[in-house]
């Protein structure tokens, strides 16, 4: 009896994690579904066609759009890679004070919402007469990258042992060397999280663009949110997106895990 | 190793210009009145008063927040469970569920909406209920994740403790495992209701046009009606607001943990 209970529990317990990746995953199902739709209905599947892909390429402004995204994410993430990672480490060699001080600022623009790190530099922008522009919303996305490099980074930086990087400098490095050799090869692998951190949040990024960008600068969801009418191109620009997130990252989380089973057999 | 620290000069620069300076920027603006040049400030309380005063804005607030903490009570409610459920399968497939939790986190929030746009235009829901349905979708993982580590963080001796003095699952979910995830709780009430509060897209996308929160109120001072001034005071309440609720849950996550 108390057996024949459990497995009830166990099944109950299933299903409502079912319906919890179900709901999770239906606009993703939906998009993709819709995505190849011969027409343009939002509730019936009425055939097989991949116009919406062929409308995509077409429409210029969408392209555009995409190419403003791409440029922008990798614009911000490697400067803020390297302004990120450089600013840790020198911030883990700092006064507790100025550490403290320095990181509580540094959460500012994660803590705020977005929409008021948006406000306020679009009002710096503004009253320092730049005009806003491709260059402004590539500042404003380094300003918000770099504290997620920052929070990536500093806490595998102070797990090091700060003598290695001493005993390199006893032993005749020079404090760059110390650097690249010695620091940077130790933190490497939260270096690259932060940057696909960074990466994602400038690529997904809607609210500090739409108030930083100038006019006729659209990234993807600028577009998206501008669009008046529900527009079946969007499925599939959606979907392509989704592949190359999922390829991104099975690509990020796989390459390490083999990497590491060739080291260690190469040893064994 | 001293020498290293002159390596954050170059930031320390950067946040003073890009991180503080538009925070004075928007305290500057709040206070001071529409139209003054760049050295004569026209200090003011106008523009708080102004929200204050009329019951279209506080109306706005009222619904924001009406909105947010709905949306926070429905991602506890759902997400619990489903936190307590997942944190009692086997090691492997609770790798497996996290991970399947936040893939979606990984895709543009921007899309996923639009895509609910999608779905929501075959039904006849109010505008309330759209938007409340796009915001439980949006914050559901956060919460689950947040209340999943604080439970499976638990020391499981607790609970074979708690069974061998005679208490039921029941007591024992009562009395040892739901005091324990309060944090996870709290912290999910901050990764859920801050931005729930502070949220546009989503009232705009899924509640057309006519439908107002407080981030769309500073959004249309800003790009459509061109005042900075009343925009900004309208961000300030709205960070008083949210720090206030922060002060607030860290309050509560300190009593719980005392208790």
């Amino acid at each position: 009896m108390k057996k024949k209970r459990k497995t009830l529990w166990e099944h109950f317990t299933s299903c409502y994690l079912l319906l919890i990746l179900l709901f999770i995953y239906l606009p993703i199902l939906y998009v993709i579904l819709f995505s190849f739709n011969e027409s343009k209905s939002l509730s019936n599947f009425t055939g097989f066609s991949l116009k919406w892909y062929e409308n995509m390429f077409q429409d210029r402004t969408m392209l555009q759009s995409i190419y403003y995204t791409v440029l922008v994410a990798v614009i911000a993430t490697v400067v803020s890679t390297i302004v990120g990672t450089v600013a840790a480490i020198g911030l883990s060699k700092a006064k507790r004070v100025v550490r403290t001080l320095v990181l509580e600022v540094n959460n500012l623009p994660v803590m705020n919402p977005d929409i008021v790190t948006a406000i306020g530099l679009m009002l710096l922008f503004i009253s320092m007469k730049v005009q806003l522009s491709l260059v402004t919303l590539i500042l404003a996305h380094i300003t918000f990258c770099i504290p997620y490099v920052i929070l990536s980074v500093m806490p595998k930086l102070r797990q090091l042992d700060d003598n290695v990087a001493e005993a390199a400098l006893d032993l005749g490095a020079n404090p760059w060397q110390a650097l690249t050799k010695v620091i940077i090869p130790q933190i490497y692998p939260a270096i690259l999280s932060g940057a696909l951190i960074a990466f994602s949040m400038s690529f997904d990024d809607f609210v500090i663009s739409f108030f930083t960008a100038g006019v006729g600068i659209n990234n993807i969801s600028m577009y998206v949110y501008s669009m008046k009418r529900y527009n079946p191109s969007v499925n599939a620009l959606s979907t392509l997106i989704m592949v190359v997130v999922t390829l991104i990252l099975i690509l990020v989380n796989v390459i390490p895990s083999v990497r590491e089973k060739r080291n260690k057999k190469e040893e064994a | 190793m001293k020498s290293f620290f002159r390596m954050s000069y170059p930031y320390i620069l950067w946040i003073a210009v890009f991180i503080v300076a538009p925070m004075f920027m928007i305290l500057l603006y709040a206070l001071t009145r529409t139209g003054n040049s760049t050295l004569t400030f026209q200090f003011t309380l106008d523009n708080f008063a102004r929200f204050l005063r009329e019951p279209t804005f506080l109306r706005v607030l009222w619904t924001s927040l009406r909105v947010a903490l709905l949306t926070t009570v429905f991602c506890i409610l759902i997400g619990y469970p489903a936190a307590l459920f997942i944190a009692g399968l086997p090691e492997r497939r609770q790798t497996m569920m996290v991970l399947l939790l936040t893939l979606p986190m990984w895709i543009n929030m921007l899309l996923k909406t639009y895509a609910w746009r999608g779905i929501l235009l075959n039904f006849d829901f109010a505008s309330e209920t759209k938007v409340f349905i796009g915001m439980v979708y949006d914050f559901l993982p956060y919460m689950i994740i947040q209340i999943h580590t604080s439970i499976s963080k638990m020391n499981p001796d607790l609970k074979t403790a708690a069974y061998d003095l005679g208490a039921n699952k029941w007591v024992t979910f009562k009395r040892v495992t739901l005091p324990l995830s309060i944090p996870g709780i709290i912290s999910g009430i901050t990764l859920v209701f801050l931005p729930a509060v502070s949220s546009f897209v989503i009232p705009k996308l899924l509640g057309g046009g006519d439908y107002v929160l407080i981030g769309n109120l500073i959004e249309i001072y800003f790009l459509t009606a061109g005042d900075w001034n009343f925009g900004s005071a309208i961000s300030l309440i709205m960070a008083l607001i949210i720090i206030a609720s922060m002060w607030a849950t860290k309050k509560l996550d300190r009593n719980a943990q005392e208790e």
